[in-house]
């Protein structure tokens, strides 16, 4: 098809943008969790001294094993990404392999984190032990959760896909939750710079 | 699929990089990502530390939301509802981060929890 004939296609369609209104949202939705995540992380920069008699960042961090977290959330970003180009190809095969390798590399990152909260608290630091854990646990916390559901939802799309509920023409599916993934990995490079990288 | 939205997901295709551009971008991030955790052992770099590290991030954010979220081929309407929220986010950082540490000096160490 022509690109002229395609861009009358979808300026024919009755939205008033022309644009596809489940991405809008997730745009939208993507823009107000800048905001949400803003805000942590501010409060984390606010309180990242306030250690009271708990352990601070210098005696918890270890750099090499997050920068490895950081590493394998990254590469999911391209896993993520290849699992769209193949469904545009009409690669059911393909897409269902990257996804479940985005997922999987999504649960590496989830079980670093759990090993790493883990590790701290036995190091003593705790939600009530300082403004400074606290400020840590709910931001890396919340982030996490972002991750967890990410990999509930690509392991869904695998699991429609599997049972022929994800069609060559689905792809637009696949899109909104890579946004969504994608997104979780941008938040991820902030707070690995900002939490991890500089020093207090 | 409708004719309307394959014809739309046509003209977003058009502009996509392909699979083995997602590879180089990758990589660079990965160099991106060695260079951020290298600057922070460099002693060298203490006094300019966060300019750089906040360049390499900035640039790590430019290239997955530009080419993985193919935020640089879409529509400029994606791209000014995510702007927003990042400008919001920056200027509520920015408000908070100058309320508490320039006019009133921090949170008082004795505070809660302090």
């Amino acid at each position: 098809m022509a690109t002229e004939e395609l861009t009358s296609a979808v300026q024919e369609h009755h939205t008033s943008t022309g644009l596809d209104n489940t991405k809008m949202a997730m745009w939208g939705f993507l823009g107000s969790e800048c905001l949400f995540f803003g805000s942590l992380i501010s409060t984390y920069l606010l309180y990242r001294n306030q250690t009271a008699d708990g352990p601070n960042s210098a005696d918890l961090y270890d750099i090499p094993y997050t920068s490895v977290s950081s590493f394998v959330l990254l590469m999911s970003s391209l896993t993520m990404v290849l699992a769209l180009a193949a469904c545009h190809r009409k690669d059911q095969r393909g897409m269902r392999a990257w996804l479940l390798a985005t997922a999987l590399l999504g649960m590496v990152f989830i079980g670093g984190q759990i090993y790493e909260f883990t590790e701290f608290a036995h190091e003593g630091l705790s939600l009530e032990v300082s403004p400074f854990g606290s400020s840590f646990y709910v931001l890396t916390g919340f982030h996490g959760a972002h991750v967890t559901v990410g990999i509930l939802m690509l392991l869904l799309l695998v699991g429609m896909s599997m049972f022929n509920r994800l069609g060559p023409d689905d792809s637009r599916k696949v899109e909104l939750i890579g946004l969504y993934w994608h997104f979780v990995d941008i938040v991820w490079i902030i707070i690995f710079t900002v939490v991890y990288l500089i020093p207090s | 699929m409708s004719q309307y939205a394959e014809a739309q997901e046509e003209i977003e295709l058009e502009h996509h990089p392909e699979p083995g551009q997602y590879v180089k971008i990758a990589v660079i991030l990965a160099i991106l990502t060695a260079m951020e955790v290298a600057v922070a052992y460099l002693d060298a770099l203490s006094d300019v530390i966060i300019p750089v590290l906040g360049a390499l991030a900035i640039a790590k954010f430019a290239m997955v939301v530009g080419y993985f979220m193919h935020l640089k081929f879409d529509s400029k309407l994606f791209r000014y509802l995510f702007v927003t929220g990042l400008v919001f986010a920056i200027a509520l950082f920015s408000i908070v981060l100058t309320i508490f540490f320039g006019s009133l000096g921090g949170p008082a160490p004795g505070g809660p929890g302090g």
